[in-house]
């Protein structure tokens, strides 16, 4: 039985993965080596009208975010005739026969002024009710912008959770002596360089409203940390000392960046306005104190310090104060990242001679590690705290690997010719 | 194999610089001159010379880049989670000191590095660590902070690239590089 299952699951994502094969360009390619327990069967019919957009259309696009997501399992709909369509009147015995437990009808047509619209709906078949729809006002450009917010839709409506499907992740491209920081949409699609360099750039971070990076550049010859405007390419210095300036963290409202300068000796946390007034010290050791976070409450940063002999996690109240040692199994715990709701903490463990991703309930205690490859770094976590992006070495060649926070979903996102680091994933944008 | 071949790149290298340096390069002459006797200088020059190279020496070789003077040498190596300078590089860095103090107009850049394991902005700390220890040491031996720039390259320029104990010590290092030389 169990293996009949997986069979059915692997011929759904059969297809889905030759969709995903990379193409002869540089996007990210997406594979996925994990499903949850529990995947909601979920009919889409493609919507009536949706070649007028582009060949394909909006449909293929949604059925792809959601089983990507591992939560979904898309029901095969036969050719029906005439289609049904958001305004059709709803057979649901028919489709509870084909053991959909949701079904997602819906039209595309052209307007006058040369846009489109794209109307849906969403239905429960088990309670025999509408879930609602929307209808979008769009141009040709905006099909896949369109199909990750009817993706998103439809993933809220069942599981309760907003989805991440019209998130971007940013990330950084070795290839050869050349360095890229890109950005694409969380599907690995529509991929555009922010910024290009041949010297390293590490430890990208968004702004909370999406709009900036800050990062830094080692362009000078030491690491110098920017903020810089997405959308006009602007960039500003934010950290110059004399010495190293690493390590860039934004505050929840994004007024204020935690950064580590060298500038007064040693690896020390201080607090800088983004425009790079205002820094003041924050921790003030002997050690090497490093990769602030904050909490989304934006009292505490949390930070690597090896104060205490071996690198471990630690935490500090924003308005200064004694520090508090937060992780104690293991002798390399490093990288902090709080979950959106504060609850758990990701950060890189050394099991073993293997750097890999663990998860600390910051309630109950409770240690788990998620993942099972040996290089793992930078984990980021999804806006909606179910995914975790990180980057990790396979055969020699750095990817991506998002893994669910229960370790039981896990894709990989690899780019031909290149080493893929350095990843994060950006807010959730209104 | 791979030492000898380098080892008699600079060889060559060396001797051809040197052949290069007999004339120095701050006298050359103007092109429309034709000299058409022995290379003996000009007796004039129309260019004044700026030179950020360092000084030469009275061999008239410079002699941070003369293979021959220890002050070419410029890399310091650590032990694994180590960061004072080793006992066999501590000539190194005295001699770099020494010519700093005689040169109160020269500045240095000292770039820390570590090798590729655990997290990168970690590794940018282990790096810092490296570089201020060798910058410590220099003030110690009388040169003044404002001469020396202690940064780190983290895990982020390897010399050695592949995922070994060999490679992993030849990244643990740190790097003296002269204004002009980065």
């Amino acid at each position: 039985m169990r293996l009949r299952f997986f069979s059915l699951v692997l011929a759904a994502l059969l297809p889905l993965c030759s969709a995903f094969v990379p193409a002869a360009h540089a996007q990210l390619a997406i594979e996925i080596t994990g499903a949850g327990a529990q995947r909601i069967p979920v009919a889409i019919v493609p919507f009536a009208g949706e070649g007028v957009l582009a060949a394909g259309g909006i449909t293929p696009i949604v059925r792809a975010d959601l089983e990507r997501s591992g939560l979904f399992r898309s029901v095969e709909v036969p050719p029906l005739s005439p289609a049904p369509t958001e305004a059709s009147s709803i057979n649901y015995a028919e489709w509870r026969s084909r053991l959909a437990d949701a079904l997602l009808v819906g039209s595309v047509s052209a307007r006058p002024d040369g846009r489109f619209e794209a109307r849906f709906r969403l239905y429960d078949t088990v309670k025999q009710a509408p879930l609602g729809g929307i209808a979008y006002t769009l141009t040709r450009e905006q099909l896949r912008a369109t199909a990750h917010r009817i993706a998103d839709f439809v993933y809220e409506k069942l599981t309760g959770e907003k989805g991440v499907f019209s998130t971007r992740v940013a990330y950084v491209v070795k290839r050869g002596n050349r360095y890229e920081l890109q950005i694409a949409d969380a599907d690995g699609a529509g991929e555009e360089t922010a910024l290009a360099s041949f010297e390293p750039i590490i430890s990208p971070a968004w702004s909370p409203d999406g709009r900036r990076l800050a990062y830094v550049s080692f362009e000078a010859k030491k690491p110098v940390v920017y903020v810089h405007s997405l959308l006009d390419g602007k960039r500003n210095v934010v950290a110059n000392f004399k010495g190293s300036n690493s390590a860039p963290a934004w505050s929840p409202d994004g007024k204020l960046l935690a950064v580590t300068l060298s500038r007064e000796g040693g690896s020390q946390i201080f607090l800088i306005n983004p425009d790079g007034s205002g820094v003041r010290r924050l921790t003030s050791s002997s050690a090497i104190d490093t990769e602030p976070r904050f909490a989304p409450d934006g009292q505490w940063i949390y930070f690597t310090s090896d104060r205490g002999g071996s690198p471990q996690i630690y935490r500090v109240p924003v308005a200064g104060g004694e520090p508090q040692r937060i992780t104690f199994e293991g002798s390399y715990n490093v990288s902090p990242r709080l979950s959106p709701d504060g609850k758990t903490l990701a950060f890189i463990a050394r099991n073993g001679g293997k750097f890999q991703v663990a998860l600390l309930d910051l309630t109950n205690k409770q240690l788990q590690i998620i993942t099972d490859s040996d290089r793992d770094e930078s984990p980021s976590f999804a806006p909606n705290g179910r995914m975790i992006l990180l980057a990790t070495v396979i055969g020699g060649k750095g990817v991506l690997s998002a893994v669910s926070s229960d370790g039981r979903i896990k894709q990989r996102l690899s780019i031909t010719a290149g080493d893929v680091r350095e990843p994060a994933w950006g807010p959730f944008i209104e | 194999m791979r030492a000898i071949l380098i080892a008699a790149f600079a060889v060559t290298m060396s001797t051809l610089f040197a052949a290069c340096t007999t004339t120095p390069t701050d006298e050359q002459k103007p092109a429309d001159v034709v000299d058409k006797g022995s290379p003996t200088k000009p007796e004039t020059s129309r260019v004044a010379p700026v030179d950020v190279t360092g000084k030469p020496s009275a061999s008239g070789v410079n002699p941070l880049k003369d293979p021959n003077n220890i002050l070419s040498k410029r890399t310091v190596y650590f032990d694994f989670d180590k960061f004072d300078v080793r006992e066999e590089y501590r000539p190194i860095v005295e001699a770099h000191a020494k010519y700093l103090r005689d040169n109160p107009g020269s500045k240095v850049l000292i770039q820390g590095n570590a090798d590729e394991r655990g997290s990168r902005e970690y590794n940018v700390g282990l790096g810092q660590r490296r570089s201020d220890s060798v910058k410590k040491m220099m003030t110690l031996l009388g040169v003044k902070d404002a001469q020396i720039e202690s940064v780190s390259l983290g895990e982020e320029k390897p010399a050695c690239s592949e995922h070994s104990e060999d490679c992993w010590a030849k990244n643990r290092r740190g790097e003296v590089l002269y204004s002009g030389e980065y």
